[in-house]
């Protein structure tokens, strides 16, 4: 009786930790992988936030045209506050014309025509946060003109031009073979801990 | 030092301090510290006082009542504390700006949220968390969207990491501009940042082969965007929305933004909206004509977003006073890497000639700010104190020297992580020593 007793108490012992260690190995075995979350969303339905622009290429870019003319009236009513007549500098930002050149001096000049590789750059950067007091409110066709425009101020655009996803992507920008890629660390300091040369030098 | 008020000290604590003289907390850490500088231990400490301390008002009557609900806010002794916007380079706007944290103030590691640095390229956004939608699409099996109870929903990490704006020292390479060392090390900060690994929701997508890159993009006025590679999001980068102890601020990105370790700072995308898989980068307006650094060719170094080990002192620091005179002072300050953690600090008290390892304050966290300590006799003679930082890569600090040699630094150059110098003269006074 008590044989069976202790039988019973140790089968019941044993099927307790090992429904136990069932319990908690399936516990363990949840991943972040099981929680199914987020819903589905087709590229369509994302069209309205698929703004950018794959530089190099042109990749991104949207139908539509604008040209230089065009441009230079929409620059008259959004634009020219804040980057001034021309976009010579205004009150707000510097100017964005010119500066070729300047990347030999100690007076690197820094503008759309200077330093953009791509000109499509320009286009994904109107589109996405121009004017300042109402991004994204431009028109691709706007966009387009407003690039022409600046680009025409920096000579890489003819006065009668018409920029669109192919002509855009065509300009040759000046800086186009103006960067390399990170390749730090490139300083070489060592540890000195006495007779060392004095910071300054 | 001079940003500490004088309640700090102790004044308060009854007779207990009647027998130490102004700064005599810095003296009793010394002798815990087992360090007795000769004539430091002698003067006037022991002094008796002639004077009865009376009883502190706050003793005689009841204080404030508890607020029933309420966000607590630090006491109006120290209002002084404050984040403050760029005042060496003045911008002619406010949206497209950056403020600065108050390090020379803060103690400890963690920066306080209400001062943690901000760089905004449109201003601040007011998003509704239950409105907000990240999307994954691009180069992947399934376009996703996300809504905030999804990341909620997934178990989180946390985790102590650094920022810093790659512009900050951008005033002060080749002369001394800046008077404090918020003005010149400001775009500083660290906190405890909680969310999910940004892997999670890639791997929710499923990333389509030939996926090199990522576009991460803000939902702010300005669409901020930058390209990443994509091994760097699968590795370490997450996707937060906690910040040391709560939501995030608005202004650093409320309700959720990436967040890259040991990265420049604009590239941890606020208000992240969208990320977007693709087999090359996108060479946009903030990774071309901004964010690059100038080199000698005339050309423009791209994609730099490590922020290379750096460390500077915080007190004494510029705008600050020597004010007990000769004697033993405590020079503190931060060491950080986005490489690795920090392995060594040294500090020089005479200009670079030599110098001496400064002790590390634990925590030393992997790409943390560390606090190093050093404990200092002044002599009472011109002085000029700096730090350098080594990480566990082996990287040592550089001067300013050291990198004019590799660079071009014309302008208002990024990522500035050189050794930064401050003058003391005999009255006591720390000013920027720059150059």
């Amino acid at each position: 009786m008590r044989l069976l007793d202790m039988k019973r108490t140790t089968t019941g012992a044993i099927a307790a930790t090992l429904l136990a260690a069932f319990a908690s190995s399936s516990a363990f075995a949840v991943t972040q992988a099981d929680f199914k979350i987020g819903a589905a969303v087709s590229e369509d339905d994302l069209s309205l936030w698929n703004i950018d622009v794959t530089t190099p290429d042109g990749r991104g870019l949207p139908p539509g045209k604008g040209s230089v003319s065009e441009g230079e009236k929409i620059f008259a009513e959004q634009c020219v506050t804040c980057h001034g007549e021309k976009a010579a500098g205004g009150s707000m930002y510097g100017s964005m014309v010119g500066g070729v050149g300047s990347f030999l001096t100690d007076k690197r000049k820094l503008t759309p025509g200077s330093m953009y590789p791509y000109a499509p750059i320009l286009f994904d950067y109107i589109r996405r946060a121009m004017p300042m007091t109402a991004p994204e409110s431009l028109t691709n066709d706007e966009a387009y003109a407003l690039s022409a425009y600046i680009l025409n101020l920096n000579d890489l655009v003819p006065a009668d031009g018409v920029l669109d996803a192919k002509a855009i992507t065509a300009i040759k920008m000046p800086n186009r073979d103006g960067f390399m890629v990170d390749d730090r660390p490139d300083t070489k300091a060592v540890r000195c801990m006495e007779n060392c040369p004095p910071i300054k030098d | 030092m001079d940003h500490r008020k004088p309640t700090r000290r102790g004044g308060e604590e009854g007779t207990s301090a009647s027998h130490d003289a102004p700064g005599s907390q810095n003296r009793r850490n010394f002798l815990k510290g087992g360090l007795v500088f000769a004539g430091a231990a002698a003067g006037t400490s022991l002094q008796a006082h002639a004077e009865k301390l009376a009883i502190p008002e706050s003793n005689k009557q009841m204080g404030r009542e508890m607020e029933l609900k309420a966000y607590g806010t630090p006491s109006k002794y120290e209002a002084h504390v404050t984040r403050n916007r760029s005042d060496v380079l003045v911008n002619k706007q406010k949206w497209s700006d950056w403020s600065m944290t108050p390090i020379q103030n803060q103690v400890g590691i963690i920066t306080p949220n209400g001062l943690f640095y901000e760089r905004h390229h449109a201003g601040v956004p007011d998003i509704d968390p239950a409105k907000h939608m990240l999307v994954v699409h691009g180069m992947v099996k399934q376009p996703m969207k996300f809504t905030m109870d999804d990341i909620l929903r997934l178990p989180a990490v946390s985790r102590f990491h650094f920022m810093e704006c790659s512009g900050n020292g951008l005033t002060d390479w080749k002369a001394p501009k800046s008077k404090t060392v918020q003005q010149s090390h400001g775009l500083l900060s660290c906190a405890q940042w909680t969310g999910v690994p940004m892997s999670w929701l890639l791997e929710r997508a499923g990333i389509a082969d030939g996926a090199k890159w990522l576009l991460f993009e803000g939902a702010d006025g300005s669409a901020h965007a930058r390209s990443i590679p994509i091994e760097k999001a699968m590795t370490d980068t997450l996707v937060v929305y906690g910040m040391n102890g709560e939501m995030l601020r608005p202004e650093n990105g409320y309700p959720l933004r990436a967040f890259i370790p040991g990265w420049e700072g604009n590239v941890s995308v606020k208000w992240l909206r969208r990320i977007k898989v693709s087999d090359k980068p996108w060479h946009l307006r903030s990774e071309t004509a901004r964010y690059t650094d100038p080199m000698p060719n005339g050309k423009w170094r791209q994609f730099s977003m490590v922020m290379e080990c750096k460390s500077v002192i915080t007190k004494p620091s510029g705008g600050m006073k020597l004010k007990y005179g000769p004697g033993p002072y405590e020079i503190e300050g931060f060491a950080w890497s986005g490489n690795g953690s920090i392995k060594h600090v040294d500090v020089t008290t005479d200009g670079g000639k030599t110098w001496q390892e400064a002790k590390l304050e634990e925590p030393v966290l992997d790409r943390c700010l560390t606090r190093f300590r050093f404990l200092w006799n002044w002599d009472g003679g011109p002085a000029k104190i700096a730090s350098r930082a080594v990480d566990t890569t082996g990287y040592v600090q550089p001067t300013v020297a050291d990198i004019e040699k590799v660079r071009a630094l014309t302008g208002f150059v990024q990522h500035h992580n050189a050794i930064f110098p401050w003058s003391i003269d005999p009255s006591g006074e720390v000013a920027n020593a720059i150059a």
